[in-house]
């Protein structure tokens, strides 16, 4: 055992030191973006800000650089080098970047820095953050008119307030199209890790569906990839998160919680290219079409009119404020579960 | 907790124990042939990766450059995998038998070159970041239903277990327990088996017989290297998440290992270890906190409860765990 500990000590030196930074140049007023753990091609929420980074680079021509995270120990380190390299922007993505952010955005005071789904406050930083529970709302509202069960299901990535959020959210709009479902949730873990473990993932899952489950939502990152399997397997309804990943499995993804995380990062860009640059918080809720619920012709068969018209009618409520989802980071409690 | 919450935590550790197990085995083989095989790891990481790609690539639409098989897919991904591992396992063995190199440093690089080769080509194969695509039905393999689980299902206890249990596991499974009664019967019951052995206790005494010493090593070595491959197969092709992600092994191959020490080097013994593995991996998945009624454990526990079990394992019930005499030490003739 004594032999196991030092070769993974020696591993995680390797990964530690084998920090690689892509990107054509250096130098100038390049932006930059950071890929939390699970990777940038986590058909979820990291391939939303890739895409809100691509989109910047077709439509102006200017290149961005770019780091995947593979540890926590690289949060800092990362932020520090592209802001020392003077890149500007420097956008991160995701909620265990604040500590990180707040010491850095502190050392380099004229580098715009924005924060995606964490408020991290210092005059220099752009905190973005998402009305989750008004997306998964609609979702689970969808989820419980869909399912051929009395049941529908939660699988969350890292076990923390922000997935609580999408799962309260989700409960919330199950019960309010109808009154008795059952809801069962599950988190895959308590690390960085438990956003790609596809494997648990679908462990999970196929316990919710031997529990009678006929709809599961998975906001887990690249671990949804297991869930949405196993439910595309089982032949039960998935909702997919983030990006758009009602393609992955035509005829079961019942739709997908979009979160626009592009849209986020693009601005980002955008703004600092322009000029236009705003420090402070951005709430991005349904009215500014920050969340909403994903519609396309993979899912058309599924949504029934009668779907479509409450999902509608719930969307313009919360809008209007004559729903009221609750926020589960308000006070840490669910009303319904 | 009832009967179908217990079965469905027994059916879900045998899903969990699989690639442990037949990494397990490949470890025995090696290491009773005397070759210490710390690269486990590395060739299951490997086989999963070769059998995602290829299967992918064999089910992948002509159009974008695949062959676009509707079925059978996952079988060119086993052969891949099994190619893949025992290329690895070659490297291993001329390193250590032939040129009597140090075992342990050969399969940590062998740990070390499969963690970067498999994200380099996949990165460069399919652009995803190092893994590979999703993998469609005709690519995988499926849960089988064993005949007559329908009609039995009505058969009160016996019926679900059969129906819940035993049925509807992927090929790759039911060929784990296989391998178990296999390896059993031909190390404990061939000459060649027994032979083998002799090679890891005392290989001087088995080259005094003019038996090659060299050639027992290289094809347990090869074993080895089928095993693992299949091990990497089933993570790719075999369960819910299909297709290769990186680093997708996660540490399985050290606690197969675990397990095969656990199970002092023997096959059937390794399989209880690694159902125990996988059984307290089931329920840490099942149940995330529990209610002892005056306290709730944790999920952090729960979490947690695979890796201590493994430390109170190894150092408290193991008693004295022996392994084969000459192993990591390349065997060199007197002269």
């Amino acid at each position: 055992m004594k032999l196991l500990t030092t070769l993974m000590g020696a591993a995680a030196l390797v990964g530690a030191s084998s920090m690689a930074f892509a990107g054509s140049h250096g130098g100038g007023a390049t932006p930059a973006l950071i890929f939390d753990l699970g990777g940038k091609f986590d058909k979820s929420f990291n391939e939303s800000s890739y895409n809100g980074a691509e989109r910047f680079r077709e439509e102006t021509g200017i290149e961005y650089r770019e780091f995947e995270l593979q540890s926590d120990a690289q949060r800092e380190q990362a932020l520090r080098r592209f802001a020392q390299q003077g890149n500007n922007p420097v956008v991160v993505a995701g909620f265990s970047n604040a500590t990180a952010m707040g010491i850095v955005a502190a050392e380099f005071p004229d580098t715009d820095f924005v924060i995606i789904d964490m408020v991290v406050d210092a005059p220099n930083v752009r905190s973005v953050v998402f009305a989750e529970h008004e997306g998964s709302y609609l979702v689970g509202l969808l989820a419980a008119m869909a399912s051929e069960t009395d049941t529908v299901s939660f699988v969350g990535g890292m076990d923390i307030p922000l997935i609580r959020k999408f799962e309260c959210g989700y409960f919330q709009g199950a019960r309010a199209a109808n009154p008795d479902i059952n809801l069962i949730g599950n988190m895959t873990g308590t690390d960085g890790s438990a956003w790609n473990n596809p494997v648990k993932g679908g462990e999970l899952t196929m316990a919710q569906i031997e529990a009678g489950s006929g709809a599961v939502f998975a906001a887990a990152g690249g671990t949804g990839r297991g869930v949405l399997q196993a439910a595309a397997d089982a032949g039960i309804y998935a909702i997919g998160v983030d990006s758009n990943q009602n393609y992955m499995h035509p005829g079961t993804m019942l739709t997908s919680m979009m979160k626009r995380v592009d849209v986020a990062v693009y601005n980002a860009f955008n703004d600092v290219n322009n000029g236009e640059f705003t420090t402070g918080i951005i709430a991005m809720g349904l009215a500014e079409d920050g969340v909403g619920w994903a519609d396309d012709e993979f899912n058309a068969d599924l949504i029934t009119d009668e779907m479509r018209a409450a999902v509608d009618a719930a969307r313009a409520g919360i809008i209007a404020g004559d729903i009221v989802v609750h926020d589960y980071m308000s006070d840490g409690s669910c009303p319904v579960n | 907790m009832d009967f179908g919450s217990i079965l469905q935590i027994l059916d879900s550790a045998v899903r969990f124990s699989t690639p442990l197990l037949l990494a397990c085995l490949a470890g025995l083989w090696s290491e009773r042939s005397g070759i210490f095989d710390i690269g486990l790891e590395g060739k299951m990481l490997i086989g999963a990766f070769a059998a995602g790609a290829f299967s992918a690539i064999a089910t992948m639409p002509v159009y974008d450059g695949g062959w676009g098989w509707q079925t059978g897919g996952m079988w060119v991904g086993m052969v891949a995998a099994i190619i893949a591992s025992i290329l690895l396992a070659l490297i291993h063995g001329v390193a250590s038998i032939t040129l009597r190199g140090n075992q342990l440093i050969s399969g940590v690089a062998i740990n070390f070159f499969a963690a970067g080769i498999t994200v380099l080509l996949g990165a460069s194969w399919f652009r995803q970041g190092g893994d590979t695509p999703q993998l469609p039905a005709g690519g995988r393999f499926r849960p089988i239903e064993l005949p007559l689980s329908e009609t039995l299902s009505d058969v009160p206890v016996f019926g679900p277990i059969y129906q819940n249990l035993i049925s509807g596991h992927n090929l790759i499974i039911y060929f784990g327990f296989f391998a178990v009664l296999a390896t059993y019967w031909v190390l404990f019951r061939t000459r060649y088996g027994l032979r083998l052995r002799a090679v890891g206790e005392n290989p001087g005494a088995v080259d005094t017989a003019g038996i090659s010493v060299v050639k027992l090593r290289y094809s347990a070595i090869i074993i080895t290297g089928i095993l693992c491959g299949i091990a990497g197969a089933y993570l790719s092709l075999g369960t819910s998440a299909p297709g290769f992600g990186r680093d997708m092994t996660a540490g399985r191959g050290f606690i197969a290992l675990a397990a095969l020490i656990f199970a002092k080097w023997r096959p059937v013994p390794a399989m209880w270890a690694c159902l125990l593995f996988g059984l307290l991996e089931a329920i840490s998945t099942k149940y995330q906190s529990i209610d002892l009624g005056f306290m709730v454990l944790p999920g952090q526990f729960m979490q947690a409860l695979p890796y201590v079990m493994t430390v109170v394992i190894l150092a408290g019930f193991v008693g004295k765990a022996i392994p084969p005499k000459a192993g990591g030490e390349p065997y060199v003739k007197e002269r």
